[in-house]
């Protein structure tokens, strides 16, 4: 009987296992197939650098390079605001922090985290978008730069818990060996533990941007979600944009099932799809880099 | 372990149960978010009346009450648009028959802020704001300050019918589009809550969401028109002219407890719900 029991279980965890792998092959076949559907009404190129998105007109205009730089405009919005606090605040808790404030830092990272994206968004809307328009003297606070500072919230856990993963796995010698040289504490933390943890705080900082193009709740909400090519940096930030994932979960509903509208859809899916896949394969590269280093 | 087997079973059996019967005496309604107050007000006296009968209504947008009616998801999807040709064809295919009615007036209301000192102007001038060619509330008598246009989402039946009567005229071939800097809300809430804060704001949505935070704009036809607010009255005696009927659709002749339910939708006592929450009666 014992052993029966631990047979089904053991095969009870495969299945598992297994499962989980089948079903992202799945979504992944069903996206392919759903998306590359839309190539059979317009080329590839026009889809990717066409410059108006009217998706139900007639004949539809799909043309999503507005929606990807929206998505690249608030995500690296994001980034400049969130790598450096994420990183700055990882360096704090694991180097300087003493021991209670440590574990009150870090379980306030753990809780921001834990804020639901469309609570964050909610909040946004009703306290950062006045700021925003008030302080900057715009015609509206929705805009790309205001989805970059909610996004920032978002993605700053992220960054800070997996930084300062890095930095603790830094070996203790490299720290005394500094030290012993007659460093001082900073010098010590800016020219040997910063470098020496650098590939799994870069890993860092390519989860976190993973986390920030990935996120729709927030951005739909705040950014104002109009589909126009953003002017040169920094004139882009402060003027409405639309992202790709806003885009379809805004529009998802309306699609009628089998229309060019509902292929495009899919077919953005893609896009956001391999944007994704290819920030969490470099991130994996980093952090792979770090462990057959150290 | 087999008890742990039967206890599955058992449990299984319950839920089953329970769906089977929720699918008897319940009707799921889906749609136009204009419509969700007024559906929601029309369940609840429903339900108060029929105590065991349960009425579920949800928003999404009129695209999607259409899309959830085809794909058997919805008994009842409001819609504040007509069915569309593609729509009808994919129902068929699916073996559904939509079969409409006309169960409200909407009224739409264009809306600035109170403080804007714009308060009238005429379709020509909505459709040239709308379209981009006015980007300036000086070229309208107003203070120097760049027009900000809010719009709702494509998978609203509101922004369909302003494009398509007010930006394209009702011109079946008609090109004109909303301008690509318009802001594309995803709520006529969210709507009301920007013209209430932003003086150089612009929208437009159902008159059921008109609050003393923003400020109904008059609307004439052309030129030499009156300048019409809109009111319930002025859009029964169809004065006003940017109003359209809301509908109901159904899969085929409806049967049990949602025809009972559109029944009374249609009442007179139906139809006074949809005066108390800001629409226009068919019946007046």
């Amino acid at each position: 009987m014992r052993k029966l029991k631990e047979f089904f279980i053991e095969k009870l965890i495969l299945v598992c296992g297994l499962a989980s792998i089948f079903f992202v092959g799945v979504i992944f076949f069903f996206l392919l197939k759903e998306g590359l559907a839309l190539f059979k009404f317009i080329k590839p190129v026009a889809f990717l650098l066409d410059r108006n998105w009217y998706p139900i007109s007639e004949p539809a205009q799909l043309g999503i390079l507005p929606l990807i730089l929206g998505s690249l405009l608030v995500t690296l919005g994001a980034a400049v605001i969130s790598v450096p606090i994420g990183v700055a605040c990882a360096l704090y808790i694991s180097e300087i922090a003493p021991g209670k404030l440590k574990e009150v830092l870090k379980a306030g990272i753990e809780l921001l985290a834990a804020i639901p994206s469309v609570v964050l968004g909610f909040i946004g809307m009703i306290t950062l978008v006045p700021w925003v328009k008030n302080i900057f003297y715009l015609p509206t606070g929705l805009t790309a730069l205001t989805g970059s500072i909610m996004l920032a919230f978002m993605a700053m856990p992220t960054i800070v818990s997996v930084a300062e993963d890095a930095l603790y796995s830094v070996p203790k010698s490299y720290k005394e060996g500094a030290l012993a040289m007659g460093a001082t504490h900073w010098q010590t933390i800016w020219r040997v533990m910063l470098p020496a943890a650098s590939s799994g705080i870069l890993a860092a900082v390519m989860l976190g941007i993973g986390r920030v193009i990935g996120e729709t709740m927030a951005v739909m909400m705040i950014t104002g979600n109009s589909a126009v090519i953003p002017k040169m940096i920094p004139f882009g930030f402060v003027q409405s944009v639309r992202t790709l994932t806003a885009t379809i979960a805004a529009e998802m509903g309306e699609a009628v099932v089998g229309s060019e509208h509902y292929f495009a859809l899919f077919a953005i899916g893609i896009v956001l799809f391999v944007i994704s896949f290819a920030i969490n394969v470099t991130a994996d590269l980093f952090l792979h880099r770090e462990k057959t280093r150290l | 372990m087999f008890k742990k087997i039967i206890g599955t079973f058992i449990i299984a059996f319950f839920v089953n149960a329970v769906f089977a019967a929720s699918a008897k005496d319940s009707i799921q309604i889906k749609g136009s978010d204009t419509m969700v107050n007024l559906g929601q007000a029309w369940a609840e006296e429903y339900m108060g009346q029929n105590r065991g009968e349960f009425v579920a209504v949800t928003g999404g947008g009129s695209g999607t009450g259409i899309s959830s009616l085809i794909s058997g998801t919805c008994d009842i999807a409001m819609s504040s648009r007509n069915i569309k040709e593609k729509e009808i064809a994919l129902a068929k295919q699916k073996g559904i028959e939509p079969k409409e009615y006309e169960a409200a007036l909407d009224g739409l209301a264009v809306v600035v802020n109170p403080k804007n000192p714009v308060g009238k102007l005429t379709m020509d001038q909505l459709a040239d704001i709308f379209t981009g060619k006015i980007k300036n509330w000086k070229e309208l008598g107003g203070t120097d300050a760049k027009i900000i246009l809010l719009s709702r989402e494509v998978n609203s039946g509101t922004h369909v019918y302003f494009k398509e009567h007010i930006l394209r005229k009702n011109d079946p071939g008609g090109k004109e589009e909303f301008v690509p800097e318009a802001l594309m809300l995803p709520s006529s809430q969210a709507i009301a809550d920007e013209v209430a804060g932003n003086t150089a704001a612009i929208g437009y949505y159902g008159m059921g969401y008109i609050s003393p935070k923003q400020k109904p704009v008059a609307v004439a036809k052309d030129e030499k028109s009156e300048y019409i607010e809109p009111t319930v009255d002025n859009v029964v005696k169809g004065r006003y002219p940017i109003s359209r009927p809301l509908f109901l659709y159904t899969n085929g002749e409806p049967k049990a407890l949602v025809k009972k339910f559109i029944g009374f939708c249609l009442s007179g006592e139906g139809q006074e719900i949809v005066l108390k929450t800001d629409f226009v009666p068919i019946k007046y």
